[in-house]
């Protein structure tokens, strides 16, 4: 038996304790909005956050998660409503949007950690993460205006 | 419903070909809608065809109080209005563009309109393809005025359910935003409202469609009907299905394509926890498991023997030599104007060179996935596909089945780019074969490992090119010499696609380029490869538009003129593109200073009815990289529905383009794919990525596709300006930094 926070809420699994987290999300506890791209940490779609770390799923055996936090898109607020959610809508960042749950969890730690992130810190945070329709300019666009957001919303 | 479509309903083996012959007798309609663009503008009077308000018509309503007038529209009392989609959500934006077009005419509240796909229907085919299918570039024009008359069908029988229930003339009422308005008495009534009289009345014959001058929605920069869940983890694609009692499995293909199972040991893959079956199938061993996570594991343990069959000595590196010595001598003539050869032997001045593209995987982000659930006398799937039509019918016909007996439902696709429309329905006829023998409701899922060793590639293509010169640089000759596969050779299109000898997608880009070169000539050889191809977004162009502009920069340097004056003389014929290629070089500022080291590329591409130019900035580090600046794009896709939707489409193809140009390739040797996942198949990362600009020419020309498009001529405006800041002339893609380094040779 595992135990973790998901999103908030206690959950236990009773599974292979090698079994990557991102399947325990998937097919376990039905949480779909983390995806599989690679299955070697080299794509970013299963991107979710470990005690506030963003962390490939494909790649962390459910043993790690044990007592800690993970937080998946479906998570990220409860109404779509994080700063980055409505950047994304604003901007209509995503195509297929198949890859866009891995860039908004990588965006959201970025965030946190650089409010006000340049195009430098925006390479170095996303890099990690493809997107195969090609939607990089409107990401860091759409990060761009998600911290513009942040800001408006902490001066007012 | 037409001959074939009632065949389709009924007899799965005589149905393919009746399908396919239809698909064929209107691949002729592509250059017909052309020639005709703008005979539709204006108003026009639309008649409907029968098949229209087929059965599909009155599945499609989902309550008895919902009015559904016909397939591809439904509204509800509480006004929500339902487009039914029979074209594939894939990233394209095509959810968004086809809603605007119908609502254009039915002019519901445009926060009302939401998207479903549709079920595998005849009302749904293709209205050039004639099935039901997503794909070159095609939805736009297919849908452009059915779907305006289909949304006008709605709007009139509204007005008169309105008009009776006030007793006045229909003539009297105009509709806004949803609202049906009695302008004289100031009565109004919502849609939804109406929905229960207007289900009553007959459906009109004939519409009229608005002037263009009219129009409200389109050309608006509308947002997407879809951002919203694909950006709070709830969009579902194939791979999030569920069913109850579902199980997960996966397979173990051959290692070298057309191999074949001897034998199977599967002790230790047995003693996986989780695991149910384990059976061979026709495409080699499903694994069948309680979850994803258990099958995977025990395909690891399974022990395999392979009988590898004729492919087992195939070699990327062999084929390359190969190809190239069959360009030395002529092929099957696609293309003859004038007298090329005896032009080439007169010319003062002639070049000659040899262009090489490798397969390439389509790499869609969300791995090959389908979900059956098989019964004893119906068959269910659940999948990202492009091609229900097709689908459908190899479906039943693995299972025994008739197609009516088999239901396909279209979720969103995490990328197609061509691959989910596959020829033999490969994944969706392997996913039945593993339901056959799960006995439960299962999920087939293919790892990246799977999906790009899988094989359906874009075709490896060489490409032969020699140019003549007059005394003054200018081009009188043209030869160009295509060698690979053939994308339709083996397929159910076979016969239809194929004249005399060539395939039309070998040589498109290629024997219909827009430049006035009085003496031209293209031929083929299509080598038979035991290498599965496909479809790849853009297709020939991918090849066509990298070589031909590739030798086309190399022409005008040898006569010593300016590429993009070159290009002015000889698109003179050409004013749609012509003024494309004035904008693009004035936007990408053509013949302006630049940094040291830095160098400009332009280069043309006609595909898919629609018009692209680019200028593209890059420069060359010490060691061989190259960095890609910017990009400038100008496109004349017609009249555009949605412009934010064609500018995220020609980003998109840049991208798509610059991977290609930059980073991948599939290579065989022993018969085996090299690549396995992304660290060997890269893809082009945000930190790559260049400043992108896209520049729309208005037009009031009927609207052509704009998916594809933008990939052609990145590769070619690349090399061209790789070429300008180095001088040294890229001929063979990737682009290998080795060729690139400062020790490297100078080629030109």
């Amino acid at each position: 038996m595992t135990s973790f926070a998901l999103n908030g809420k206690p959950v236990e699994v009773d599974v292979d304790p090698a079994t990557p987290l991102l399947w325990v999300l998937r097919d376990s506890l039905g949480l779909t909005g983390t995806k599989f791209g690679c299955g070697m940490a080299l794509c970013g779609a299963c991107t979710v956050h470990l005690d506030g770390k963003a962390i490939r799923s494909c790649v962390a055996p459910v043993s790690r998660v044990e007592g800690k936090h993970v937080t998946t898109i479906e998570g990220l607020s409860p109404d779509s409503s994080h700063p980055l959610q409505r950047a994304w809508m604003e901007i209509d960042v995503p195509q297929c949007g198949y890859c866009q749950s891995g860039q908004i969890m990588s965006a959201a730690v970025l965030l946190r950690e650089i409010p006000k992130p340049t195009d430098k810190d925006i390479d170095e945070a996303m890099g990690g993460n493809i997107c195969r329709c090609g939607t990089y300019p409107r990401i860091r666009r759409a990060i761009h205006r998600a911290a513009e957001m942040t800001t408006e919303k902490s001066k007012s | 419903m037409s001959r074939a479509e009632n065949l389709l309903e009924v007899k799965p083996d005589s149905l393919s070909q009746e399908a396919v012959v239809k698909v064929a007798s209107r691949m002729g309609r592509r250059s017909f809608l052309k020639t005709t663009a703008s005979a539709s503008v204006g108003l026009c009077i639309a008649g409907f065809v029968p098949e229209l308000l087929s059965a599909a018509a009155r599945r499609a309503a989902a309550t008895s109080s919902s009015f559904a007038p016909n397939a591809f529209v439904r509204i509800a009392p509480d006004d929500t209005v339902t487009v039914i989609s029979g074209h594939s959500e894939m990233g394209q934006g095509i959810y968004t563009s086809l809603a605007m077009v119908l609502n254009e005419e039915l002019e519901a509240d445009w926060s009302n309109v939401r998207v479903v796909s549709a079920p595998v229907d005849p009302a749904y085919n293709h209205t050039i393809y004639g099935v039901q299918m997503t794909g070159g570039s095609s939805s736009t024009p297919s849908e452009w005025e059915r779907l305006r008359k289909m949304g006008a069908m709605a709007r009139i029988m509204l007005v008169q359910a309105a008009a009776q229930r006030w007793n006045v003339d229909p003539s009297g009422c105009r509709v806004a935003n949803g609202v049906v308005i009695h302008a004289a008495s100031g009565k109004k009534a919502t849609y939804g409202s109406l929905t229960a009289d207007a289900a009553q009345l007959k459906p009109p014959t004939d519409v009229k469609l608005k002037d263009p001058k009219q129009f409200t929605l389109v050309g608006k920069p509308k947002h997407r009907v879809d951002t919203k869940e694909k950006t709070n983890g709830t969009a579902q694609f194939g791979l999030d299905v569920s069913l109850p009692n579902m199980v997960h499995a996966v397979v173990a293909r051959p290692p070298v394509f057309g191999g074949k199972v001897k034998s199977v040991d599967a002790t230790e893959a047995k003693k996986i926890p989780g695991v149910l079956a384990i059976e061979q199938i026709p495409e080699g061993v499903a694994v069948v498991a309680k979850s994803f996570w258990s099958a995977k594991q025990a395909r690891e343990k399974l022990n395999v023997s392979w009988d590898d069959g004729p492919n087992a000595n195939l070699s990327t590196d062999q084929m390359l030599a190969d190809f190239s010595k069959q360009s030395a001598n002529p092929g099957i003539v696609a293309k003859k104007e004038g007298d090329a050869p005896s032009a080439l032997k007169g010319a003062a001045k002639t070049i000659t060179a040899e262009y090489d593209v490798p397969y390439l995987a389509h790499a869609m982000m969300e791995p090959l996935n389908c979900v059956v659930d098989l019964r004893s006398d119906s068959c269910e799937l659940w999948t990202g596909t492009q091609f229900q039509t097709i689908d459908r019918m190899q479906a039943a016909k693995t299972v025994g089945l008739p197609p009516e007996k088999v239901k396909i439902n279209t979720t969103l696709l995490g990328g197609g780019f061509g691959r989910r429309a596959n020829p033999a329905s490969d994944f969706i006829i392997e996913a039945v074969n593993v339901a056959k023998v799960a006995k439960a409701p299962v999920k087939v899922v293919w790892t990246r490992e799977d999906d790009l060793a899988g094989g359906w590639y874009r075709p490896m293509w060489h490409d032969r090119f020699s140019a003549g010169l007059d005394a003054q640089g200018n081009p009188v000759a043209w030869t160009h010499t295509i060698v690979g596969q053939s994308i339709l050779d083996g397929t159910l299109f076979e016969s239809f696609g194929i004249k005399n000898g060539v395939d039309s997608a070998s040589v498109e880009g290629a024997a219909d380029i827009l430049y006035g070169i009085p003496n031209l000539q293209v031929d083929l050889h299509s080598p038979k490869i035991g290498v599965p191809v496909q479809w790849w977004r853009s297709v020939g162009h991918s090849h066509t538009g990298f070589s031909v502009e590739g030798f086309f920069d190399e022409m005008a340097h040898a006569g010593k003129k300016d590429p993009y004056q070159l290009r002015r003389t000889l698109l003179a014929k050409q004013p749609r593109m012509l003024a494309l290629l004035d904008l693009v070089a004035q936007k990408g500022n053509w013949g302006k200073p630049l940094p040291a080291g830095h160098g400009r590329g332009i280069a043309t591409h006609f595909s898919f009815d629609t018009y692209v130019a680019q200028v593209i900035e890059a420069s060359v580090e010490k060691n061989g990289n190259v960095r890609v600046h910017r990009v400038v794009c100008a496109v004349d896709c017609g009249r555009v529905i949605n412009p934010d939707i064609v500018k995220a489409q020609m980003e998109g193809g840049i991208i798509f383009g610059l991977t290609a140009a930059l980073k991948t390739e599939i290579t065989l040797k022993s018969g085996r794919v090299q690549q396995h996942n992304f660290h060997d198949y890269p893809m082009l990362r945000i930190f790559e990525t260049p400043e992108i600009e896209v520049h729309i020419m208005p037009s009031e020309e009927n609207p052509t596709g704009v998916g594809e498009p933008s990939v052609p001529p990145v590769a070619p405006a690349l090399t061209n300006a790789i070429f300008a800041a180095t001088g040294k002339r890229i001929r063979r893609l990737p682009i290998r930094a080795s060729e690139l380094a400062e020790s490297s040779e100078v080629k030109s």
